[in-house]
């Protein structure tokens, strides 16, 4: 059996014959050795070219965020997705977006992208203007897109996690074949929602994939000074949720465990738990100094780890031509330059906007 | 394209700061990620990096400069193939075409209004529907509250098929306190659920599956124990609708018995009436009788909206008249005349109308004839019942099993003073609970709850008859 380098194989205790039994049909490894065996998904170079362009316009947009920020421009919080696009890319690639739903934190505009939503608007909203995906009422960190089922966008902790075990019962009681993808980071990890939603996701065998984007950072304070356990994937175990363990810089690994990942649960095999081991360039929002790491740290992930570069090298080793690229690059900064563009020119919302919405019906 | 190079802010507070160094100068190839200078405030210094690979063209505003505006254009990035002076600099480009940007996107926000240039909108009303009529001949059935609250359930779950009902013990059980009773027989454990002992979870799985297109009754065994999922019911529940721009609803009711029961002690003991009606967002109904607990929780589950549906443990073995109709459904939002009386108004809710009533009863042997109001909703309030009836009788008394402070009490008297006073011919007064979290003994208890006799007191009080 294949190990990665940093989990070491542990031995396994003599068992008593019961727990033997049970353990028989407990396939909590079963899905990481299917990982181990052949990490990278085999892209097609269609689909490896769609990825890089993805991945791209996830990384432009946020940095022409972070600049729109800098202006002022854009207020309040805003969490940048640069050196996570591999996560949100790999994973909701794998989706049928007939009828899946996604759910995820405030860190929320990278998954938006990564459905084709339309750049303008999601840049209106940052903006906070009319135009926005919600009408400038929501902001950074609370966008949805009922229509894309994408259920926001949340800025409370680890809610998203309870409420996507609501959607994937939604999935389950109106049998649509769908399942539910809840994101959450390293620091919602430790939020004790997560593990009552872990108890009945398993208990009702629920159509849910819980993804913790370990970015090694849950604001300033590094997983190994909040967690005891910093070994993600495993805390699923004790509510018998098979766990992965996957490189959250490479999108073809993250592609390949959302494969494995989505069959298992597709198969009513219950809830499974991907930690994707990921790392964002940028502070935790934008009025952070990231004074609780080193530049070299970050440096390293960004030379020798980045997402974009690696997928990058990937196609030129394929035959891709750098010029082929670069043309990528060009129309994607274009395109993120008439979004700012957009959600700059556009109006604020109208005055009387600020009734509107509180309630669906007159009482 | 060359780009431009702004002095950025730290904060969205900060609007200028001091460039203390160029560590990259005039010529030096760029990669994203470089830092480029230092920036300064009295706060803090921020390392400005390069996102964009280039060349680094004019320095516009030397380093040691102070006071320099944010959005101020500090350099130019010369792309592959683009000569330093080839490039305009912005005050060139200005000169050139002062109309047009030279850089899309790069903040030059026109869309905002000037500050100043806008006036807060007038505040959309809305009248409350009234109660339908029942039908002439119409026979009532004596039915507890218990019983209607389950009938109100049964009847919309056999009506729409996304209806169901989780909690904890609410199925095989049959309900901690036999509200639940019979359903899931009838309607078996896909739309029975009993949850494990886990509030914030489940209140949270409901809400999402109220997102997910579901209509969800979530079940609490008392609402005290909501208080560890509140953060769903507010922050996920009642603002999503308004976050989404009207995208996202969630047509959740979070129901289950509410305020003191009998010699449970503080932490069993409280009514949540106030803090979920202080939400816009939310719906917050409080029934008194039979009729109203069934009629409210069958336009409750109908709403489009999250509901808050407290009910009362002492309440549910009382029973009253409810119209044997095939759809009994009442507007929430609507206040109901309890009993007319022309001298006081004695505005309650949920258990306290009983003691309103009782009160009523006690005042008319000494010859004060008082109208008694159950607020039944209260998000939103119906002000104009209580209103009217201040018209008519000037004077006002709120009996609310609950503390005093910061309470609906409180709500009704700001209402009363703001659009009422000129109707006023007495104080209102409040007839709450103490100020003290709910003793056990049952002589502490008994002096810490709201009773007839004061409701009785206070009245006399308001018409100078004390």
């Amino acid at each position: 059996m294949a190990q990665s380098p940093k989990k070491p194989a542990k031995s396994k205790k003599a068992s008593s014959a019961k727990s033997a039994q049970s353990d028989a049909e407990f396939v909590l490894h079963s899905l990481q050795d299917a990982h181990e065996k052949s990490p990278r998904y085999d892209a097609s170079e269609e689909e490896m070219m769609q990825f890089y362009e993805q991945m791209l316009l996830i990384r432009r947009f946020e940095e022409k965020a972070g600049q729109l920020y800098g202006l002022g421009l854009i207020g309040g919080f805003c969490h940048l997705y640069i050196g996570q696009e591999a996560v949100a890319i790999g994973l909701q690639s794998a989706l049928d977006n007939d009828r899946d739903s996604v759910i995820t934190g405030y860190r929320d505009h990278g998954h938006m992208l990564a459905y084709g939503i339309d750049p303008n608007v999601i840049m209106a909203e940052l903006t906070g203007r009319q135009a926005g995906i919600s009408k400038g009422k929501g902001g950074s960190m609370h966008m949805f897109s009922t229509e894309h089922k994408f259920y926001g966008g949340h800025g409370i902790v680890g809610a998203q996690v309870s409420l996507g075990g609501g959607l994937a019962l939604a999935h389950k009681y109106k049998d649509d074949g769908g399942l539910c993808l809840a994101y959450f980071g390293d620091g919602a990890a430790n939020q004790g929602q997560v593990y009552e939603t872990f108890n009945m996701a398993s208990l009702w065998q629920l159509p849910i994939v819980f993804v913790i984007e370990n970015n090694g950072y849950a604001m300033g304070t590094a997983v190994k000074r909040s967690s005891a356990e910093t070994e993600f994937h495993r805390r699923g175990t004790a509510f018998r949720i098979p766990g992965m363990d996957v490189n959250g810089m490479d999108v073809l690994e993250v592609r390949n465990a959302a494969e494995i990942a989505f069959k298992h649960v597709r198969e009513n095999g219950g809830p499974v738990l991907i930690e994707c081991n990921t790392y964002r360039y940028r502070g935790h929002s934008m009025s952070d100094p990231a004074k609780y790491r080193s530049r070299e740290e970050v440096q390293e992930k960004r030379d020798h780890h980045d997402p974009i570069e690696g997928l990058k090298k990937t196609l030129i080793d394929g035959g891709k031509s750098e010029a082929d690229l670069k043309a990528i690059d060009k129309a994607i900064r274009a395109r993120v330059a008439e979004a700012a563009d957009f959600s700059e020119s556009s109006p604020e919302p109208e005055p009387q906007e600020l009734y509107t919405d509180v309630l669906v019906e007159n009482y | 394209m060359a780009v431009e190079l702004k002095m950025p802010a730290l904060s969205p507070t900060m609007e200028e700061g001091t460039l203390a160094k160029w560590l990259k100068q005039e010529g030096d190839l760029v990669q994203p990620g470089d830092i480029i200078a230092e920036i300064e405030t009295d706060k803090a210094t921020m390392e400005f990096e390069a996102i964009d690979e280039g060349t680094l063209g004019k320095i516009l505003v030397e380093e040691g400069t102070e006071n320099v505006a944010v959005g101020t254009v500090i350099a130019m990035l010369v792309g592959e193939g683009e000569e330093a002076d080839d490039v305009p600099t912005p005050a060139a480009a200005a000169q050139a075409n002062s109309t047009s940007d030279p850089a899309p996107g790069e903040g030059k926000d026109v869309g905002r209004d000037e500050p100043g240039g806008i006036s807060a909108p007038e505040k959309p009303q809305s009248q409350p529907k009234s109660d339908p009529t029942i039908p002439e001949g119409t026979s009532f059935t004596s039915t507890s509250v218990r019983e209607a609250l389950r009938d109100g359930m049964a009847e919309e779950m056999r009506r729409d098929d996304r209806v169901f009902v989780m909690g904890e013990e609410v199925a095989e059980y049959q309900g901690a306190y036999k509200v639940t009773q019979g359903l899931l027989d009838e309607f078996g454990p896909k739309r029975v659920i009993d949850t494990p002992i886990t509030e914030y979870g489940f209140a949270g799985i409901g809400t999402g599956a109220a997102m997910g297109g579901l209509r969800p009754i979530v079940e609490f065994m008392t609402f005290n124990f909501a208080m560890q999922a509140i953060d769903h019911i507010i922050n996920s529940a009642a603002k999503t609708n308004y976050m989404s721009g009207g995208q996202m609803r969630c047509p959740v009711v979070f129901r289950g018995p509410n305020g003191a029961a009998s010699r449970v002690g503080a932490q069993h003991s409280q009514n949540y009436g106030p803090w979920y009606a202080s939400v816009p967002g939310l719906v917050v109904i409080a029934p008194y009788d039979a009729a109203d607990a069934k009629g409210l929780m069958k336009a409750a589950i109908r709403s489009e909206d999250p509901v808050v549906f407290l009910e009362n443990e002492l309440v549910y073995g009382r029973s009253f008249d409810v119209p044997d109709l095939d759809d009994h459904v009442l507007p929430i939002g609507k206040a109901r005349i309890m009993r007319e009386g022309s001298d006081v108004t004695i505005v309650s809710y949920s258990i306290g109308v009983g003691l309103s009533l009782e009160a009523a009863d006690e005042l008319a042997g000494q010859g004060i004839d008082a109208e008694v109001i159950d607020l039944r909703t209260l998000r939103p309030l119906d002000t104009q019942t209580i209103l009217d009836s201040l018209a008519k009788t000037n004077r006002l008394v709120i009996a609310e099993e609950g503390w005093p402070v910061c309470s609906i009490a409180s709500e009704v008297i700001a209402v009363c003073m703001e659009q009422g006073f000129d109707h006023l011919d007495a104080p209102v007064l409040r007839v709450c609970n103490e100020d003290v979290p709910l003793p056990y003994a049952a002589n502490l208890e008994k002096l810490a709850l709201i009773d007839t006799p004061r409701i009785v007191e206070a009245v006399k009080k308001v018409c100078y008859k004390d």
